[in-house]
């Protein structure tokens, strides 16, 4: 008879998430946003976010159509026309252009009153923008964490692992990137890179990594020494296989707990680069964005661009970070009730 | 003492010589050409040229390095490449500016914290936790724009509290009339976040055992909190204010945007987005500096609050 085997870490991580309420169901938040993310990257949702359907500023169903304004267009004149034909030296080609006109058709489209959420300036819808926003904010998000995980757990492995030069040299780097604040690292990469999706992406990863690092190299230095790893040595793995294959996986939960943390870091520094105007650029929208052109149409009264973007921010935020929070609890008992 | 504040500064030299090779690696490496961007958009062939001798740019590498290791020496950084105003002069005034905003925001930030930590310290049980884990929580989740955006329009536009944004010469109208709202509303996000932050370190405090003895041997509740407790928990709380500091000399960007105040932090944003190398360039090294120097004084005040410490 063997002895009855015990659960695998995620297994038992499992088991403790799922008496976790909150932690479920921020899970099943987090879940849906991604639905609608997989829903709007792929099409079927928010593909027409940039045709103005409706009205520019168009308000929210609830509140109904804007009475008509009095200000609006210009005054006509009342005084008779005065005949320029004699003296404008265009007249002759008037019947010409009329003519060619003719050829083409325009049509002009009926903008709705309201919209579900309301309309921005252009009349662009906001419920569609907001969808489509998420998708971009998250995915600089995840990708900005992978790279800067990426970079954190290798450096850190090597740090750890190899300890002597290769630890020293490691330690300068990392001394060197938080030297300076990571506000001012961020704007010296934004000034050389330039701008767009993929700058914003490689800049946090780039300068976010120096935590996790820190992290992955003790959890190396204790490791390296452990039995199951000399035990691995003894029998003919290389470095590499010891590195990646017996250490890397016992640590990865607090790799990805570190990550899920740092995917909440990045969606706000991405919201206040896109603001600056050194994140997302202008043909895309992303939560910052719509975070920056709330404020001028805030003044105008029309607050519910400003309201959507930050329902749809705090909700996943939120949830994101109360997930994180239950996984770190679930895949490492000991750490519960720290901050 | 002495041979420790030694080693400490002598350690900082490789430190600062990698920040220094960060930048001119960064600049040099993946930068625009300096020359085209200073010659402008109908420059000949001729005058790039010029420049590119001018600023030794066809010297080799080791010797523009040499430059950029003289110019941090010498705090000669020549001139802003848009407005040709020094980089030195640029400094000296848009400095008090973004002192004159952040240090009321930094004080009044700790002189609120603390003690209200202590006091939810104090208190703690289920309830409080949880009340300030969630308002905690929500807080964080929405973005610092928001509340700025908010903020203005409600006691700025709405109310009239406040002026909007402005800033004037006088040093007392800026505090009194410019000043108050910034303040205000980083004070209010920031509250809930650093009083749980305070509130973990008073109660790691509390579980030791010096607090039972204290308890033990009669102490008043508040003795022990106020002698003991916090004089413990000096260490991470001067840790957490050492590392806020050198935001205060950079400014929050945010802020300055917002509020149109001239001061660093605007300055550097502008900067990036007209490509002026050379102010970006001194305020990362420079901050690199002041953030190690800082770093080093905090690790000196940790011998004045707790004698038990030793440094070495």
């Amino acid at each position: 008879m063997s002895p009855p085997r015990s659960d695998s870490v995620w297994r038992a991580a499992w088991r403790r998430f799922r008496r976790d309420r909150v932690g479920l169901v921020s899970l099943g938040v987090v879940l849906a946003f991604l639905l609608l993310i997989v829903a709007s990257a792929s099409g079927l949702v928010a593909r027409q976010w940039q045709q103005e359907v409706g009205v520019p500023s168009a308000p929210p169903h609830v509140l109904g159509p804007r009475p008509p304004d009095a200000a609006e267009g210009a005054i006509q004149p009342s005084g008779p026309n005065v005949d320029l034909t004699d003296i404008d030296p265009l007249a002759p080609r008037y019947a010409e252009w009329a003519e060619r006109a003719k050829h083409y058709r325009s049509a002009d489209p009926v903008r709705a009153d309201t919209l579900p959420l309301g309309g921005d300036r252009m009349g662009r819808d906001v419920l569609a923008k907001a969808v489509k926003g998420t998708e971009i904010s998250v995915f600089v998000g995840v990708l900005a964490a992978v790279l800067a995980t990426g970079i954190g757990t290798l450096l850190g492995a090597l740090a750890g692992f190899f300890g002597r030069w290769v630890d020293d040299v490691l330690e300068w780097v990392y001394n060197v990137f938080t030297a300076v604040p990571d506000i001012l690292l961020i704007f010296a990469f934004a000034a050389v890179f330039g701008r767009g999706l993929t700058t914003v992406v490689v800049i946090l990863g780039l300068v976010g990594w120096t935590g996790l690092y820190r992290q992955v190299r003790a959890e190396f230095m204790k490791h390296r020494s452990r039995d199951y790893v000399r035990a691995a040595e003894a029998i003919g793995a290389s470095p590499s296989a010891r590195m990646f294959q017996h250490i890397l996986p016992n640590i990865s939960h607090v790799i990805l707990v570190r990550m899920s943390l740092m995917v909440v870091g990045f969606i706000k520094s991405e919201v206040i680069l896109s603001y600056l105007g050194l994140g997302v650029p202008i043909d895309q929208v992303s939560w910052g964005t719509m975070l920056a052109e709330a404020q001028s149409e805030l003044i105008l009264g029309h607050w519910w661009q400003l309201a959507t973007a930050t329902v749809f921010m705090a909700v996943f935020v939120t949830a994101f970070s109360l997930m994180a929070d239950a996984w770190r609890d679930a895949l490492d008992p000991k750490l519960k009730g720290q901050a | 003492m002495l041979a420790y504040l030694i080693r400490r500064l002598w350690q900082m030299v490789p430190t600062l010589l990698g920040v220094v090779l960060l930048v001119f690696a960064l600049f040099k490496g993946f930068g625009a050409d300096p020359a085209v961007l200073l010659a402008g958009q109908n420059a000949t062939q001729a005058q790039i040229a010029a420049i590119r001798q001018e600023l030794g740019l066809d010297q080799p590498w080791w010797f523009q390095l040499g430059i950029f290791l003289k110019q941090i020496i010498t705090f000669d950084w020549g001139k802003s490449w848009a407005t040709g105003e020094t980089v030195a002069h640029l400094f000296a005034t848009r400095l008090p500016a973004t002192l004159t905003v952040m240090t009321p925001m930094f004080v009044l930030d700790a002189l609120l914290a603390i003690p209200l930590a202590l006091a939810v310290a104090r208190v703690r049980g289920s309830l409080t936790d949880r009340v300030l884990m969630v308002v905690t929580t929500v807080a964080l989740s929405i973005s610092f724009l928001v509340y700025v955006i908010v903020g203005q329009y409600l006691f700025g536009y709405q109310l009239g509290w406040f002026p909007v944004q402005g800033w004037s010469d006088s040093v007392w109208t800026n505090l009194t009339t410019y000043v108050p709202l910034p303040v205000l509303l980083v004070v209010l996000v920031g509250l809930s976040p650093q009083t749980r932050l305070y509130r973990s370190f008073f109660l790691d405090e509390l579980g030791q055992d010096y607090v039972r003895t204290a308890r033990a041997k009669g102490l008043s509740e508040g003795a022990v909190f106020y002698r003991h407790v916090l004089r413990n928990a000096m260490i991470p709380i001067l840790t957490n204010i050492g590392m806020a500091l050198p935001g205060i000399f950079i400014g929050s960007f945010l802020i300055e945007v917002f509020f149109s105040i001239p001061g660093l932090g605007r300055e550097v944003l502008l900067a990036v987005n007209r490509s002026d190398y050379p102010v970006i360039q001194a305020t990362t090294v420079y901050l690199a500096v002041l953030t190690m120097l800082i770093n080093l004084g905090t690790d000196l005040l940790y011998k004045v609050v707790d004698p038990r410490v030793v440094l070495k």
